[in-house]
């Protein structure tokens, strides 16, 4: 189905993942953390960045792995994305919903 | 003359030891399979032990009643693989070689990886159904429990069996139902998911039964440590949710043999193809069920399909001819929800579980996403499928490898 983001028409999954990474791009993240309640700060751009690597090569995400990324330990994975943190920042990172939820 | 091994004679590997033995000339290939254990046990019976409805005789043979004649088993527990050398290095010192590995072993719960799990309290109030000796535990507590707080819990994902634990919840509230105390026993159900199940057609239809039967659902609760002290879970968001009985699915990993050999991910899982099921790194070691990382879930009926599959690409294989066969991600689980009934769910890789009929487009005579006492009949029937034909690799009438899309409502 298709949303209004940030004044873009994007194409996204009932809830709410993009389906085209292509049609990403930060002001779209904006729009996508204020609707989960979330201000994005430089902290959470190296999270989302980081994310979005791993999803460019091809690594499974799970909260596991970003525990262990050097990036940012679960706690403040947490702290950053307090409600669902894994659903909420790939959302934002405009990848597809992480497979680990099998 | 060559060599198949294969690691694990549980469900996978004990197929696959069964339609190689078939396919196999004897003269050119010798099938060799490990395992340290004796016992064979039927895990999707592990579910009904601690509500007294199975005995635990019902669920464990000797793992050598399904190896075929014909099939060497070689009963050492494997220490390490050598994907280099080819060979598997076993705990008694000997070394096997070979032309072919099959990776089949399975998954195991490890509740260490989460502080306080594994407790003095283990098996006084934190229990898990997904070991034999843990079902059986479980059953003595429940036996002559007052009642309390019944905390049913997943730790993290992927875990074995996906909708064991909502299955577990159901039949715990018509367990304490029949005993005549449902007033005194508070179920909740934790899961660090977002809703009771990973699809959301599925997911309406189960938290509808969990809502009915008064089950109360804390998703997406990530659990930090066990407090031993005030008998809580604690997760990192800062929730706190009190338990009399904690009844929890610790994380799932892969075994140590995958770890110590450099051959998994950081949950000892192999990166596998999740199409030819071929391992990623190494072309001559194939992975089936729990074992490997593929996206869907570790349950009984995908390593059943996934064993056709393997096999018809292991024969290319051997050819040197380009393996055709894709495994498509089918699974087909039957969902206990109390009372005598269940709810049928089949879905793949592409296609999320939907309502429809079973395994006859049209006809049935199993419903999809809908419970009947039909369905728990095949529940129930299932577990003679499983001793008599499953693990012995032959065909069930009907039910094919890939998912069929006829006779459901996409």
């Amino acid at each position: 189905m298709d949303k209004l983001i940030a004044g873009k028409t994007i194409s996204v999954t009932e809830e709410g993942f993009l389906t085209e990474y292509s049609q990403w791009d930060k002001s779209i993240a904006d729009a996508i953390a204020a609707e989960n309640d979330v201000t994005l700060t430089p902290r959470h751009w190296e999270v989302i960045e980081y994310i979005q690597n791993e999803y460019k090569n091809d690594v499974p995400l799970s909260i596991r792995k970003i525990g262990k990324s050097g990036v940012v330990d679960i706690k403040e994975f947490y702290q950053l994305f307090p409600v669902a943190p894994l659903k909420t920042a790939t959302k934002i990172a405009g990848i597809p919903k992480p497979v680990s939820c099998i | 003359m060559k060599n198949i091994v294969i690691i694990g004679a549980g469900t996978g590997g004990t197929i696959m030891a069964n339609h190689l033995n078939k396919e196999l000339n004897k003269n050119d290939w010798r099938i060799t399979i490990i395992d340290k254990r004796k016992e064979h046990y039927y895990q999707p019976g592990f579910l009904f032990l601690p509500f007294d409805q199975y005995k635990p005789e019902d669920v464990v043979k000797p793992i050598q009643e399904f190896i075929p004649q014909g099939v060497d088993f070689v009963n050492v527990a494997a220490s390490r693989i050598s994907p280099n050398d080819h060979q598997v290095i076993l705990a008694n010192g000997n070394a096997l070689l070979y032309d072919i590995l099959i990776i089949a072993t399975g998954t195991e719960i490890a509740p260490d990886e989460i502080e306080g799990m594994k407790s003095d309290a283990w098996g006084k109030s934190i229990f898990t159904f997904y070991t034999f000796e843990g079902a059986k535990a479980l059953r003595d507590k429940l036996r002559d429990w007052n009642g309390g707080k019944m905390v049913v819990h997943i730790t993290e994902m992927p875990i074995k069996c996906p909708v064991a634990p909502l299955e577990f919840a159901f039949l715990a509230d018509s367990y304490f139902k029949d005993k005549k105390m449902r007033d005194k026993v508070e179920i909740t159900y934790v899961t660090p998911l977002s809703g009771a199940f990973t699809k959301p057609k599925a997911t309406a239809t189960l938290e509808y039964l969990l809502q009915e039967k008064n089950i109360h659902i804390e998703p997406d609760f990530a659990i930090e440590s066990v407090d031993n002290e005030n008998n809580t879970i604690n997760d990192y968001g800062g929730r706190s949710i009190p338990f009399d009985i904690l009844v929890t699915v610790p994380t799932n990993k892969g075994r140590d043999v995958i770890e110590v050999s450099g051959l998994g991910d950081d949950l000892n899982f192999v990166p596998t193809d999740k199409g030819t099921l071929q391992s990623k790194k190494h072309p001559d070691i194939f992975v089936i069920g729990d074992a490997t990382n593929v996206p869907t879930s570790k349950a009984g009926s995908v390593v059943h399909f996934e064993a056709e599959i393997l096999t018809e690409n292991i024969l290319n294989f051997i050819k040197g001819k380009e393996m055709t066969e894709q495994f498509d991600g089918h699974a087909n689980c039957f969902i206990e929800t109390g009372g005598g009934k269940a709810l049928l769910i089949d879905f793949n890789y592409d296609h999320e579980p939907v309502t429809g009929t079973f395994p006859i487009a049209g006809i049935g005579p199993l419903r999809l996403l809908k419970e009947s006492r039909f369905n728990h009949f095949g529940k129930l029937a299932f577990r003679w499928v499983y001793w008599h034909m499953l693990l012995k690799a032959r065909p069930i009438p009907f039910v094919t490898a890939k998912m069929n899309e006829a006779g459901k409502d996409f």
